[in-house]
């Protein structure tokens, strides 16, 4: 296997995908000719030409209907948006036209459209281009929601939203394009939505973690592995579907839970987690289920008080150790 | 008040009265000569969604129709004479009013009525309501709610089209509220700029609920927009049906034949409330009346029996079948079952969640 970057594994993903099926398209602001903001699209418009990789202006909901429309159709429309923030622009397209579609048409038009682009925390770029948006698309029965932590997840899943005959709404951390992994080279490498993926196995707690919190939790995890503690970092990759059961699974294990999240802790994911755990494991628990979340604030702009509004490893590992009674 | 501000109020005043002016493109010479078959067929589908939508307004105040009720009478000739100019394939999508424009394109009488009446029967199985009605099967994309919303919608088929290279034209019905929306501007810079045949339709009833345009509109001459877009536009009388007609069919030709899109602005009027939970009384009596004398059914029966294509025996026929169609419906969507309790939970996903 290769060691990519999670950008890299992501540009392989639209490639193949692109090259396979020739109703796949990919739309979005400066993916082909300046080949993407964040250079995920790279090579793509040389290689697929402009018909199949679309440059469009700066008109969120515009292009956003416009996929969905074009999925209604029969084509299988990437969306890119050039980060998550403007996506709100479009949310009328994506929640009341791609989510609902084929319920109020009683099973009659599907809608196999991909919503993607960077999200979450960035690098000081303040509350409007940096937010973490997922708990929002959750909320909406007909759309699923799809967070990779690692290169590999996110080639495979991003190939698994392209074939999916629903709309996903696919969301890379910003600060992982860089981040490095090995990634299969089979271009029939796909992992299905709605599966767990325990990132590392242990039997005192359990720390659930998503996207950027994921590589964070396994610092914490070799950290508190020092102390004897030994932890099992689950990822769930898909917000919606969620696969409680490997939770809950990993709850009854270790009686011990920390839920870990960049976005918001108010209605947030984290909630929706702890709420299943205590509904379906509340008698395996030995302690009350711990959030570490991100502050409730928009983000800041100074440093420092970006650095304090996002879990860092030494929350989790406060909050493991809260947990384990230590 | 600097002098600029007062000039651009004196300005949208003046606009203003470009809606009661005559319509700039009345039906020509030429409407009369198709075969009386498509022309009686054109009159007996108005009349079929008159009678259609009277038959709605009873069964709402019957309680069997729930939620809203958008009527369409009054517009017809908007609906017809534009679906009239398409290819079977073609494909309509358009807003909450679309009881008329789903007949026009094709769609049973006895699957709307039963989806207006919640029934598992029903065109979107109970699941969408008068709101929401769709037909696959014939290329109706559906009525979406939102306003403004089907714009880029009816953007995105017109692109899939073009993409599959197979010349299909998308058309798009809004009402002139929707021309307010982002979405319509948005969707007029693409269409013009990646050539995508889609003919933007707006029907201009000149009130977005009860909110008439000249309070909602800075600028009310929606067909002189499409020039911020270098796009063609028309304005047509959208109570004449052939000239409706006609210009759907020079928009049509200019979609399959050069991929570009087109904007038509109907000039028409919906004699009912924005719903039925709407008494109108923000118009009066006599405005009604005023349209009403240019009634779109009325017209053309004239125009058919002064060229002696129609006479009173065979519109009494015509009303007599129209009426029985609407009764089975009606009686059909009475007699349907509801949706079964295990439909609350199917077409959420294609691909289901594990």
């Amino acid at each position: 296997m290769a060691v990519i970057t999670m950008r890299d594994a992501l540009n392989d993903a639209l490639r193949e995908e692109l090259a396979r099926d020739p109703n796949v398209f990919l739309m979005g602001e400066e993916v082909a000719e300046y080949q993407g903001a964040y250079k995920v699209t790279r090579g793509l418009l040389q290689e697929f030409g402009a018909k199949r990789v679309i440059d469009t202006p700066i008109t969120e909901l515009g292009f956003a209907g416009l996929g969905v429309g074009a999925a209604m159709v029969g084509l299988r429309p990437i969306i890119e948006f050039m980060t998550f923030n403007f996506s709100i622009l479009a949310a009328d397209q994506m929640v009341n036209s791609a989510a609902k579609m084929l319920y109020m048409s009683g099973g009659q038009y599907k809608i196999p459209i991909v919503f993607r682009g960077p999200g979450g925390s960035a690098y000081q770029v303040s509350s409007q281009h940096s937010q973490a948006l997922e708990s929002w698309y959750a909320f909406f029965p007909g759309l699923k929601v799809v967070m990779p932590s690692t290169p590999a997840d996110a080639k495979g899943l991003l190939k698994s939203a392209i074939r999916d005959d629903d709309p996903v709404i696919f969301i890379e951390q910003e600060r992982m394009y860089g981040m490095k992994g090995e990634v299969p080279e089979d271009e029939d490498f796909t992992i299905p939505l709605g599966v767990a993926d325990v990132k590392r196995e242990g039997t005192d707690a359990t720390i659930v973690a998503r996207s950027l919190m994921v590589p964070t939790a396994l610092k914490a995890a070799e950290e508190l592995e020092k102390e004897g503690i030994s932890c099992e970092v689950i990822d769930p990759r898909t917000i919606r579907p969620l696969d409680i059961d490997t939770i809950i699974t990993s709850v009854q294990k270790t009686n011990r839970v920390v839920v870990a999240e960049e976005s918001h802790p108010f209605c947030g994911v984290s909630a929706e987690i702890t709420a299943e755990i205590q509904e379906r494991a509340f008698d395996y628990l030995d302690a009350p289920v711990k959030r570490v979340s991100g502050v409730d604030v928009p983000m800041p702009y100074a440093k420092n008080l970006e650095r304090l509004a996002i879990p860092d490893v030494p929350q989790i590992v406060a909050a493991v150790r809260e947990v384990a009674y230590v | 008040m600097s002098s600029q501000t007062t000039d651009r109020r004196q300005d949208a005043s003046a606009s203003a009265s470009v809606i009661d002016q005559p319509p700039t493109t009345p039906a020509d010479a030429g409407a009369l000569e198709e075969d009386r078959d498509t022309l009686v067929k054109i009159f007996q589908q108005m009349l079929l969604i008159r009678r259609f939508e009277e038959k709605c307004a009873e069964s709402y105040s019957l309680g069997k129709i729930g939620g809203f009720c958008h009527l369409y009478i009054g517009q017809e000739a908007v609906g017809v004479g534009a679906i009239s100019a398409l290819r079977q394939d073609d494909y309509v999508i358009t807003s909450y009013r679309e009881h008329g424009q789903a007949l026009a394109k094709g769609m049973s009488a006895d699957a709307i009525m039963a989806e207006l009446y919640g029934k598992a029967t029903g065109c979107s199985k109970g699941k969408g309501g008068s709101m929401h009605l769709f037909d696959a099967s014939v290329n109706f994309l559906g009525g979406h709610a939102i306003v403004g919303g089907q714009i880029a919608l009816a953007t995105g088929a017109a692109f899939a089209s073009k993409y599959k290279e197979t010349d299909q034209v998308t058309v798009c019905f809004f009402g002139e509220a929707a021309v307010n929306q982002g979405a319509f501007h948005e969707s007029l810079n693409m269409a013009q700029l990646w050539r995508l045949p889609c003919i933007y339709l707006c029907e201009n009833n000149m009130y977005g609920m009860g909110t008439s345009a000249q309070r909602a509109m800075s600028f009310q001459d929606i067909a002189a927009k499409a020039c911020a877009y270098e796009m063609a536009s028309e304005v047509v009388d959208g109570m004449d049906v052939m000239a409706m007609r006609q210009a759907t069919q020079r928009a049509v030709e200019r979609a399959r034949k050069e991929s570009l899109p087109t904007l038509l602005e109907a000039r028409t009027y919906r004699y009912m409330g924005h719903s039925m939970s709407d008494p109108g009384k923000y118009r009066t009596r006599a405005e009604i009346e005023k349209y009403q004398e240019r009634d779109p059914i009325k017209l053309f029966k004239v125009r058919l029996e002064e060229n002696g294509m129609l006479t009173d025996d065979d519109v009494a026929a015509m009303e007599a079948e129209v009426r029985e169609q609407v009764d089975r419906a009606a009686q059909f969507a009475d007699e349907s079952p509801e949706p079964a309790p295990e439909e609350l939970m199917t077409n959420v996903y294609a691909n289901p969640l594990r």
